[in-house]
């Protein structure tokens, strides 16, 4: 599940992980930047507020590759359905937002698999901007791009980097053959299309799947 | 030596660090290579003492020395269920953080920086743990190229004897206990090193690493290091 913040892809990541569940299939969830381990150490330097883009981006790349070598990997060679709130296109998209070279970003992240499905929520920079400050009324510092120093007020500053990570969504996702969700639409309506997109890629897939449905 | 700022070259051929394009750098870059007890900071200690007697300012640097990433490092390397892949972008973060907080302003302000190792132990690392070097010189290509790379060549059996002299025991990491050679640490250390050594084989023809016969008593290594590097600086 890939987006900005507040495009609603964690949401639709819960309901399709019950779906999954009340169907007696295996599921694991994994998050972006949320292995234990790697979260102990960046804590400190984040607070000092001094990581670089390139510090950064590798750190997000240790997060992901302890969850990859310990879990993703072998969970789905056990044959889990493994949903994941935010991939390799985070960083591609984030990291390149943020100053990195895009080349150097994707070759770091080579050695992820490429998913089944990639779901991509688009949804426009006000509705999404909403729906964050509805529920979080002050930004974090390096959520809000402040690090880039691209304007002194952190709205105006998550807007701008959040606009920029759309663009480079947008410029992947057809190389990257995204599932594109329209995020504005209601959230069972969103939730019916992607159930629709997994089956199709079951049948593919698992020629005997139809019984799930 | 010429104060004259001037633009580094790095690795890659665009850069790992677009943002540090304009970044305009007077001082020199020198490192020293080499295995775990290898003399590497006995020497870096003299070259100091050296250069700053003729008056040049001097900064020391290291792997794992970084403020923030550095000290989690050393409890990870506890910790056997850590990833290949998770070890090696760990120490890349760490040596990021050092080469734009530490390395690059002092060359910036015109410092010799004195680097004890620097990326190429850290792509040997990865090799002989089964990375790929093109993914690992990718990794790396943010790097800026030093000017001077000097590479302590010494036998591992001599290294097992220095190490045995220093602390009695063998560090489990430097060993490559991780990656289950033999149970047998001595044994287990041997064969790590004669990997890592074979490794740096392939990275000094590939990087142009200077070797330095590393067996021979620490102030004949030291005049063959002195004598370079004042060349290499003009002194």
């Amino acid at each position: 599940m890939e987006g900005i913040d507040g495009s609603g892809k964690s949401t639709q990541l819960r309901l399709l992980e019950k779906w999954f569940r009340f169907n007696g299939m295996e599921v694991f969830l994994t998050e972006w930047n949320s292995s234990a381990l790697v979260k102990s150490i960046t804590s400190k330097g984040k607070k000092k507020a001094n990581l670089t883009p390139t510090t950064f981006s590798l750190l997000h790349a240790t997060d992901f590759a302890d969850r990859f070598e310990r879990n993703i990997m072998p969970l789905l060679r056990a044959g889990y359905f493994v949903l994941a709130d935010r991939y390799v296109y985070t960083a591609y998209s984030r990291d390149v937002a943020r100053g990195c070279n895009p080349a150097w970003v994707r070759k770091v992240y080579d050695f992820a698999l490429k998913p089944d499905i990639a779901f991509y929520f688009r949804v426009p920079i006000d509705v999404s901007i909403e729906r964050i400050l509805a529920s979080r009324p002050k930004l974090k510092y390096y959520e809000a791009g402040m690090d880039m120093k691209l304007s002194g007020d952190p709205y105006e500053s998550y807007r701008i980097f959040q606009n920029r990570i759309i663009q480079q969504y947008e410029l992947m996702r057809e190389r990257e053959g995204f599932a594109v969700i329209d995020a504005t639409m209601g959230i069972q309506e969103q939730q019916n299309i992607m159930r629709g997109i997994v089956m199709d890629r079951l049948e593919v897939l698992v020629p005997d799947a139809k019984e799930v449905r | 030596m010429s104060a004259h700022a001037r633009t580094p070259t790095w690795y890659g051929q665009s850069g790992g660090m677009p943002y540090l394009r304009d970044t305009k750098i007077s001082g020199k870059l020198i490192v020293i290579e080499g295995p775990d007890a290898s003399g590497r900071s006995t020497q870096i200690g003299q070259i100091t003492e050296q250069l700053e007697a003729k008056g040049l300012a001097v900064l020391n640097t290291g792997l794992k020395r970084s403020g923030f990433i550095g000290t989690g490092i050393l409890e990870a390397k506890r910790n056997v269920t850590l990833g290949k892949r998770t070890i090696a972008l760990f120490y890349a973060a760490d040596f990021a953080d050092q080469l734009e907080h530490k390395i690059v302003p002092a060359l910036h302000a015109g410092y010799v920086v004195l680097a004890d190792r620097y990326v190429y132990t850290l792509m040997a690392r990865n090799t002989v743990r089964g990375i790929r070097r093109l993914w690992s010189a990718n990794l790396y290509s943010f790097a800026m190229v030093p000017d001077l790379v000097f590479y302590l060549d010494v036998d591992p059996f001599k290294l097992v004897h220095r190490v045995f002299a220093k602390h009695h025991q063998l560090d489990y990491y430097e060993s490559g206990s991780d990656m289950g050679h033999s149970d047998d640490m001595f044994e287990s250390f041997i064969v790590y090193q004669r990997k890592l050594a074979r490794e740096f084989e392939f990275l000094k023809k590939k990087y142009n690493l200077t070797s330095i016969d590393g067996n021979k008593p620490a102030d004949e290594v030291s005049r063959a290091l002195q004598g370079r590097i004042n060349d290499y600086l003009g002194l």
